[in-house]
């Protein structure tokens, strides 16, 4: 017999005794106030994580500072021309000098500061890890109450990979001291800026 | 109240004073407030710099049963390294409560928790056949595994074939149930932990002593010396920055050059054949993203019917075991990269077995979050290197023994049944009450000394009738205020040792209920 059929067997043999339904998963109410935007820019920093508004003049001026002082800028947003391209990348090592990659957020959750990429996103999903550091775009339209309205979104059920980032990556595996860029990005800052009209459809 | 009116043991915030820090050291927020995400302490701890060697975990004697006490009795004689371990878990087990307090749903989310699970592995059998349809037309290679054998030479099977020589990976309990790093090595691959923790350990050539925080029972002195020894890093800087950042620098070479990554896996999408992982440091993701192949090893268990279902376990997970409402990486791996290959390794090892246990099988609702371990005041004082087991702490206790119930036969014994591991379970296992369901059989099956089976012979009795219990507990606490010292501090009652019985209450609870409620309404 076959592992998996001596498995599925087993299990079959197995089964507990008992009725046991599959219970309904309510949407619950949210926990959040109705300025999704102030809610979510205050629990990503509470993970960690920074907020920019865009300036006048010059959207990114929020993260000018960042992108001055970066050699290499992957862009994977039409607003912002980076000096590596994402597309034309072969193998996910290449974008491991990449500085600051810029990346726009399919949505955000206002419950925990959440941003939603997807591999149409990233383009290279390794440079959501290997960058030192991280600017994610996201339309205040695009934010989702909780975690719960999250997962009735479809890109879960089509996407070969989805991830929620909430703040940058983190350790506190030494006697609990917290500390930013364990293997992943450094910093990650959430740009509020709405899709252009083309985008948007 | 104050919290230290609810908490006698606590003073100005710590229960160990001994381990606050003079500095802190951890990250703020963009505004400057102190961080507490991830497994951050909600304040600064630091073991003293006097130099005590790390205690390290109980003996292992083949299939010889484990002497738990006395590992415990080891660590308890390392009071930096007792009281550090102690303040920290104790610490995440309140940032568990305060994030549970803030959310009005928490009990209504963990009964569905053990709703959908329960169904699930009632059902166990069609979910899986759905997961396996569903990631095989997503373009996964699907394997099964009989045991942990079984897993760990498919794996080998399916990296020789690729001609791969290093695998990087992040965390998971399963492939330490497997023995994968041990195996591997055995056969020439090279095998990288990528979290932070896990390194720390796989460095020490010692098991993780905590399914969230592998290497919560070392200091940061603990982890310099490691270091020193296997990185090449200044053994006087035990500066947490640069510990985690020379790991980082040195860990990066590895992933990049890796030929094959691997992860676990903490929920599994029937309906999608996703595999979802949560983490705080980004390793999965790496793993998952740079190297050309990647696997994922699946504990049947972790099977969830649909995504929707993945929003109650997400919210419970990280707040029961950090107090964060999430972790850093929610991540759901469906379908292989363009020009790579994606396995997906469905593991048994024991688990379609234990499901035949009636008293036992709910066990399989564990999530891994650990809370039941911070809350445990068995596992804090001892550590859970003291287990000589994969899982430790109360949930160590009651799976354990479906592995091997000799080895572990003492393991259920080492518990208060104080009833806290199933009161903070996110999936509502009856933990205390499994634990004391072992106790039963490995004595009706002779697995036990004769001493225990005496003991135990008393609380059957007992615990069988509620009247009895409620009369003894009674005359237990009115017992702790006339019995001599030598009566309640003596070498058979372990759980005396370091520690002052508490004072007895004038009146038990039921007591005063009785008393007063009953009274109120008239009854």
């Amino acid at each position: 017999m076959s592992a998996r059929d001596a498995i599925l067997d087993g299990i079959r043999r197995n089964r507990p005794a008992g009725d046991f339904p599959l219970p309904e998963v309510p949407l619950f109410a949210p926990l959040v106030g109705e300025d999704l935007v102030a809610e979510f820019g205050e629990r990503l920093k509470r993970m960690g994580g920074r907020v920019a508004e865009p300036g006048a003049g010059d959207v990114f001026a929020g993260v000018r500072e960042r992108l001055d002082a970066a050699k290499v800028i992957a862009s994977a947003v039409p607003e912002l021309t980076g000096n590596r391209d994402l597309r034309s990348v072969r193998a996910p090592q290449e974008v491991e000098d990449v500085d600051v990659a810029v990346v726009r957020a399919v949505f955000g959750i206002a419950e925990t500061g959440s941003v939603l990429f997807t591999q149409d996103q990233l383009i290279v999903n390794a440079v959501g890890y290997l960058a030192q550091h991280l600017v994610v775009l996201l339309d205040p339209a695009d934010i989702v109450p909780n975690v719960q309205a999250a997962y009735r979104r479809p890109e879960f059920g089509r996407s070969a990979y989805a991830v929620l980032h909430t703040g940058p990556s983190a350790t506190a595996d030494i006697e609990g001291v917290l500390i930013h860029g364990a293997q992943g990005v450094r910093s990650l800052t959430v740009l509020m800026l709405p899709r252009d009209g083309a985008e948007r459809s | 109240m104050s919290a230290e009116d609810l908490n006698p043991r606590e003073r100005e915030g710590v229960i160990h004073p001994e381990v606050r820090a003079g500095h802190d050291e951890s990250e703020r927020s963009q505004d400057g407030r102190r961080l507490q995400h991830a497994e951050a302490a909600t304040k600064p701890i630091r073991a003293p710099q006097t130099r005590e060697p790390q205690p390290r975990g109980a003996k292992i004697r083949g299939d010889r049963p484990i002497n738990q006490s006395e590992a415990a009795e080891r660590f308890l004689a390392a009071p930096l390294h007792q009281a550090a371990h102690d303040e920290r878990l104790w610490d995440l087990r309140k940032k568990r409560d305060a994030s549970a307090h803030g959310i009005p749903e928490w009990e209504e989310l963990r009964e569905l928790a053990s709703q959908i699970k329960t169904h699930t592995l009632s059902h166990l059998d069609q979910y899986l056949e759905q997961f396996e349809a569903a990631a095989k037309a997503n373009g996964v290679h699907v394997h099964w595994a009989k045991d942990g054998a079984d897993h760990n030479r498919i794996v080998l099977e399916i990296l020789r074939s690729h001609g791969a020589k290093t695998l990087v990976k992040s965390k998971s309990m399963l492939t330490e149930e497997c023995g994968f790093r041990h195996h591997m090595a055995a056969n020439g691959i090279e095998v990288i932990e990528t979290d932070l923790g896990e390194r720390i350990q796989q460095l020490d050539n010692e098991e993780p002593s905590h399914v969230v925080a592998p290497a919560v029972h070392k200091t940061r002195m603990d982890v310099a010396e490691v270091f020193a020894k296997t990185l090449g890093t200044d053994p006087d800087n035990d500066d947490a920055h640069y510990l985690a950042e020379s790991q980082r620098e040195t860990t990066r070479p590895y992933i990049l050059k890796a030929d094959a990554g691997m992860t676990g896996c903490n929920f599994a999408i029937a309906e999608t054949g996703t595999v979802v992982t949560c983490t705080n440091e980004g390793n999965a993701d790496l793993s998952g993203n740079v190297p050309p192949l990647q696997i994922h090893s699946i504990g049947i268990e972790k099977i969830i019917p649909k995504v929707e279902h993945l929003g109650v376990f997400i919210r419970l997970l990280s707040r029961s075991a950090l107090g964060s409402p999430i972790t850093q990486y929610t991540s759901h791996f469906r379908g292989p990269r363009a020009g790579t290959e994606m396995h997906m390794v469905l593991v048994d090892n024991g688990r379609s077995e234990r499901l035949g246990m009636e008293e036992f099988w709910t066990s399989l609702k564990c999530i891994r979050c650990g809370a039941c371990m911070n809350t445990c005041p068995v596992y804090r004082r001892s550590g859970g290197l003291s287990y000589g087991a994969t899982y430790s702490g109360p949930i160590g206790l009651i799976i354990d023994p479906t592995f091997n119930k000799r080895k572990y036969s003492t393991l259920p014994f080492s518990s208060t049944m104080n009833g806290s591991c199933t009161n903070v379970c996110p999936v509502k296992i009856n933990i205390h009450e499994q634990i004391f369901a072992w106790r039963k059989v490995l004595v009706e099956e002779h697995q036990i000394p004769a001493l225990k089976q005496g003991m135990m012979k008393a609380a059957g009795a007992v615990l069988s009738r509620p009247a009895a219990y409620r009369a003894a507990i009674g005359a237990a606490d009115s017992a702790l205020k006339v019995l001599p010292r030598f009566a309640v501090y003596n070498p058979l009652n372990t759980w005396g040792k370091k520690r002052e019985m508490p004072d007895a209450p004038r009146q038990t609870f039921h007591a005063w209920y009785k008393q007063n409620r009953m009274k109120d309404t008239g009854r």
